[in-house]
């Protein structure tokens, strides 16, 4: 309601101040003329004559010249006496009174948020009890992570949830911190790695495989650095190798392996599957709700690629793994249409222009 | 509240401004002076609620207001308060608010002291100003809103770039835009002369402490750009033509020269639709800088966010501006009064001269902005005009107008006597080619150029000199008739020669600094030396600092020449997490007029560090030189004839005032 009130007050004082000088009587005005200059610059012309500034000759012809001007602006000056006019005066009354609220409100209602309230810093801290939502929780985290950054528990804590609220690149670096801070460790390479391709739209890039096979090597049986390697493999069209890494982490896992249905789902994929022993209903449910899923977020992470390599085109790599993903997604207009796109960008840069065409050709686009 | 009452002031500023661009106009055909003093109320108004408008970011920015997008997307709740209040204008929505508050405050300033001014063309004046006003209100609502909020405030925001997070911030915006928006005077005046169809010598004297404030802030703004790119960018580089930078140059070398083409105008009624073409071109040109900078065709650190709708929009205002304002003076120029002839050699000659050269210069830079934009949109090439090219065309223009700089101010008005004032200007000639000569043996490698250049400079300082000289009588009078004629002489004349001075101070450092600079790059580990031009600069070690939004690597350098210690110098690397991006922070040795420069690079995994030093010899003249030229200019502009106020011709009186 205050706010109202505040609008209100200013809207009247916008109209007063045109209003004002319509109610003033048009009496004597202060203004200046053309005459008041030309006996300024006459009486500066003595005052420099006074002061031996200019010989008595050239301030003659000065005074002369000046005087010539100001004969002239002195006969043309009563031609512009004022005059009054009620009606224009009356008219401009009303376009201040009814025309400047409508202006103000038929431009602001469609801008503003009057029913917003303000949301000072000071204001929320002091009432955070009620709502400490998960942001809010990250960004202290983060601040004290800012002061303490060898905390490597911090980082522990802190990167899994940046990676959920889809902060890939944040959650990059806080894994890469955590292994800093924290050692080696097989969960933690192929979490990295797992970082790295999501921030990458799910495609697992060359730099996240250097980190599942360094998972790999620290421990052969981290079934997130076998299921990633085998996707890495699919995506390199490579389905029978990954076929056989998924079969190989079928047959180790335990029977009660949340992650069992997707790897599952992954082997059927690639047409590799011994069908698992589920019904077929529950299989064509859990694979439709979670492809859906996925599905989604993929879509929203090549589309984050796609704007990124439109802003910058210079990266090879990038457009290779768009064209991919399209291809992956079935989508083989829009990936012809990237790489053109690609080929465009990278013209003017023989070397990459190479580099792209071989990626394009062994993509199955080449030519 | 405070984020709407701020939003709904704009849009009721908006309001007032599209009244003020009609309700004087009217006024003034129908003589109705009520109607034309519309113009000054509306104009304050106006100002008070851009004013109300401009306070209200600025708390939202100070408060951490998240829920309002500029906020949230340019601050964090942890930045030190200066750059919480910097951070309004060190983004694109909070700067065009600042340029219309810029805008609004010049209108409010003709409003109060425009008392001097005939009634018509005061209102014609704030129309006009208003029509500009109208245009960047609706161009801020529509496109780069700094209100609009989000429903669900995020609870930290994402900071300001890290390499604006600087004092630099808080001067050289505000002071740049007081420039370019400062020339919206001068062509409001020239468009108000041309719709009334009269101009002469009183028009010139109105408009010309407006021009001149203008200048004052735009040189100043200039300056200070400069150096902060100079000190922040770590590069130690000054002045890269950059097409940002070419878009501030071009007002103000448009506006050098309508400063002096409206002094001629005003002492002898002469060059007056050159004036008023110079007005006009001078702020279409500042026009044509906030589009190139605003519409994201140039990608630069100016450039902070790219938007093709703004783009468009900042055209169509261009367009509207100034082809409207070049249509009106194709079709009214020819009926203004042609005024005062004047033999070539004179004084008007000179201005003329000096006219043509800053024009020419100026188109020089206009080309070498525009041209590559204009292959890279129409041929999809890419090149950058760079040094060469403006070594090559700006550099000579520039050269024969300093060496015409001594001879204007001594050259007299109508015909001068170009053998008199060549005999009276030869002890300065003489100074110049002593400087070459010094310049010459003592200088070691460089362009052969350089003494001579130097040997200019020396000659457009004692030129300026001369003519203090000349005119007080120094040397041929007794002492005390030259202190009386000192003391009577106009402040202008002593403004011209600090001004002319300046620019022959600029040119020394810049000459020093481009030609035996010496700069060192090596990696460095702790207790390694550095011998960088006479000084031996010793790495004593690094080490971490926790500042109050970003992680801090200083590097101490201890600094000592021919064995004397000296001083500690600690430049530093500083990463700002928010952003993940990082700054270096050159530091910097003064010594004279020289400067001493660290700046960091990256840090190697063996614990060295990449480090640039360079030894700037007198670089420091390069900035001198502007803050003389302004000084000039306040000086000029405290001028008692150029006073803005109600002029009162009575003599007895005027002695007694004290001179503001």
């Amino acid at each position: 309601m205050t706010l109202w009130f505040v609008f209100a007050l200013m809207t009247v004082a916008a109209i007063f101040a045109v209003l004002w000088p319509l109610g003033r009587s048009s009496g004597a005005q202060d203004q200046g003329s053309e005459v008041a200059v030309y006996k300024d610059q006459l009486a500066e012309v003595e005052r420099d004559l006074a002061a031996g500034l200019i010989p008595a000759p050239e301030a003659e012809a000065a005074r002369v010249e000046i005087s010539r001007r100001l004969l002239a602006a002195a006969a043309s000056e009563p031609a512009m006496a004022p005059r009054s006019n009620l009606k224009w005066r009356r008219a401009a009354a009303v376009l201040a009174l009814a025309g400047l609220p409508l202006v103000a409100v038929a431009v602001y209602m469609p801008l503003g948020s009057p029913k917003l309230q303000d949301f000072p810093l000071a204001q929320r801290e002091r009432g955070s009890g009620m709502a400490q939502s998960l942001e809010n929780l990250v960004v202290q985290v983060e601040q004290h992570l800012e002061k303490n950054p060898t905390d490597g528990r911090g980082w522990n804590v802190l990167a899994p949830v940046l990676e959920r609220l889809g902060r890939f690149d944040d959650a990059v670096r806080a894994y890469r911190n955590s292994l800093t801070y924290n050692g080696e460790s097989a969960e933690r390479r192929s979490d990295l790695g797992e970082a790295i391709s999501a921030a990458a739209g799910g495609v697992v890039t060359a730099e996240a495989k250097a980190e599942f096979e360094r998972a790999h090597a620290l421990s052969a049986d981290d079934p997130k650095a076998n299921y990633f390697l085998g996707l890495a493999a699919e995506q390199d069209g490579r389905k029978d190798d990954a076929a056989n890494i998924w079969r190989a982490l079928l047959a180790k896992a335990p029977a009660d392996a949340p992650w069992r249905a997707l790897v599952q789902s992954s082997l059927a994929r690639v047409g590799g599957g011994t069908m698992p022993a589920l019904s077929d209903e529950t299989i064509a449910a859990s694979k439709d709700m979670a492809e859906g899923d996925r599905n989604a977020m993929v879509r929203g992470m090549v589309d984050r690629l796609a704007t990124r390599l439109k802003q910058n085109g210079d990266d090879v790599e990038g457009w290779l793994r768009l064209v991919r993903a399209y291809l992956v997604m079935g989508e083989r207009d829009k990936a012809m249409g990237a790489s053109a796109d690609a080929r465009q960008a990278v013209a003017s840069d023989a070397e990459r222009l190479r580099q792209l065409n071989d990626g394009l050709r062994t993509l199955g686009l080449g030519g | 509240m405070i984020a709407e009452s701020g939003h709904y002031a704009l849009v009721l500023a908006l309001g007032l401004a599209l009244i003020q661009s009609i309700v004087p106009l009217i006024g003034a055909r129908l003589r109705d002076a009520a109607l034309m003093n519309v113009a000054r109320s509306t104009a304050l108004a106006q100002l008070l609620f851009v004013g109300v408008s401009f306070a209200a970011l600025v708390m939202l920015h100070v408060n951490s207001d998240f829920s309002v997008a500029n906020v949230y997307e340019n601050s964090h709740s942890t930045k030190p308060l200066l750059y919480k209040i910097t951070g309004v204008w060190g983004n694109h929505e909070g700067s065009m608010l600042l340029w219309v508050s810029i805008l609004a405050l010049f209108g409010g300033l003709v409003a109060s002291f425009g008392n001097n001014l005939p009634l018509s063309l005061r209102a014609h004046v704030l129309a006009v100003q208003a029509w500009i006003a109208s245009a960047f209100y609706l161009f801020i609502l529509v496109t780069s809103n700094p209100f609009l909020r989000i429903a669900n405030p995020p609870i930290e925001g994402r900071d300001l770039n890290p390499v604006l997070q600087d004092i630099g911030l808080a001067v050289h915006p505000p002071m740049l835009y007081l420039g370019y928006v400062g020339f919206s005077i001068s062509f409001s005046f020239a468009i108000a002369a041309l719709m009334e169809g009269r101009i002469d010598a009183a028009w010139a004297r109105w408009v010309r402490p407006w021009t001149l404030v203008a200048w004052i802030f735009l040189t100043l703004g200039i300056a200070m750009g400069s150096y902060w790119a100079y000190y922040e960018l770590g590069w130690g580089g000054w002045w890269f033509w950059d097409p940002v930078e070419n878009a501030s140059l071009m007002p103000w070398l448009a506006g050098t020269a309508l400063l002096h083409s409206a002094l001629v105008m005003e002492k002898r009624n002469a060059l007056k639709v050159w004036t008023i073409l110079l007005s006009i071109l001078t702020f279409s040109l500042s026009l044509l800088g906030t589009f190139l900078v605003r519409s994201g065709v140039i990608t630069s650190v100016h450039a902070f966010a790219t938007d093709p709708t703004r783009g468009v929009f900042i055209l169509l205002i261009l367009c509207l501006f100034i082809g409207g304002s070049l249509a009106l003076f194709a079709g009214r120029a020819t009926s203004l009064k042609q005024g005062g002839l004047f033999a070539p050699i004179s004084r008007e000659g000179a201005l003329v001269l000096n006219n043509l050269l800053l024009t020419v210069a100026c188109a020089v830079v206009l080309f070498g902005t525009l041209y590559p934009l204009a292959m890279e949109m129409l041929a999809d090439f890419k090149m950058s005009v760079g040094a060469p090219f403006y070594n090559l065309t700006f550099a000579p223009l520039f050269a024969l107008l300093l060496l015409a700089v001594p001879f204007g101010p001594m050259l007299a008005w109508k015909r001068g006597d170009l053998l008199g004032v060549m005999q009276r200007l030869l002890a300065a000639g003489v100074a110049g080619l002593v400087a070459v000569a010094i310049a010459w043996g003592w200088a070691t490698g460089g362009s052969t150029l350089a003494p001579l250049a130097i040997g200019l400079g020396v000659f457009v300082i004692a030129g300026a000199v001369t003519d203090i000289v000349e005119r007080t009588g120094l040397v041929r009078m007794p002492f005390a008739t030259v202190l009386h004629r000192a003391r009577g002489l106009p402040r202008s004349a002593w403004g011209t020669a600090f001004a002319h001075a300046g620019l022959g101070v600029a040119l020394i450092g810049i000459v020093c600094e481009t030609t035996w600079n010496s700069e060192y790059i090596a990696t460095m580990k702790p207790n390694d030396v550095a011998h960088v031009a006479g000084y031996e600069l010793k790495l004593d070690g690094l080490f971490q600092r926790q500042g109050p939004n970003y992680r801090e690597m200083i590097a101490e350098f201890k600094i000592s020449r021919d064995g004397e210690a000296l001083t500690v110098m600690t430049p530093s690397k500083r990463s700002f997490t928010t952003r993940g991006s990082s700054t270096t922070e050159a530091a910097l040795l003064t010594r004279g007029a020289s400067q001493l420069y660290v700046s960091l690079g990256d840090a190697t995994a063996e614990g060295a560090i990449a480090v640039r030093i360079y030894y700037k010899p007198m670089v420091l003249l390069i900035w001198w030189g502007p803050v003389l030229m302004a000084f000039g200019g306040v000086l000029s502009l405290s001028d008692r004839r150029l006073r803005v106020g109600a002029p009162k011709p009575a003599r007895a009186k005027q002695r007694l005032q004290p001179a503001e």
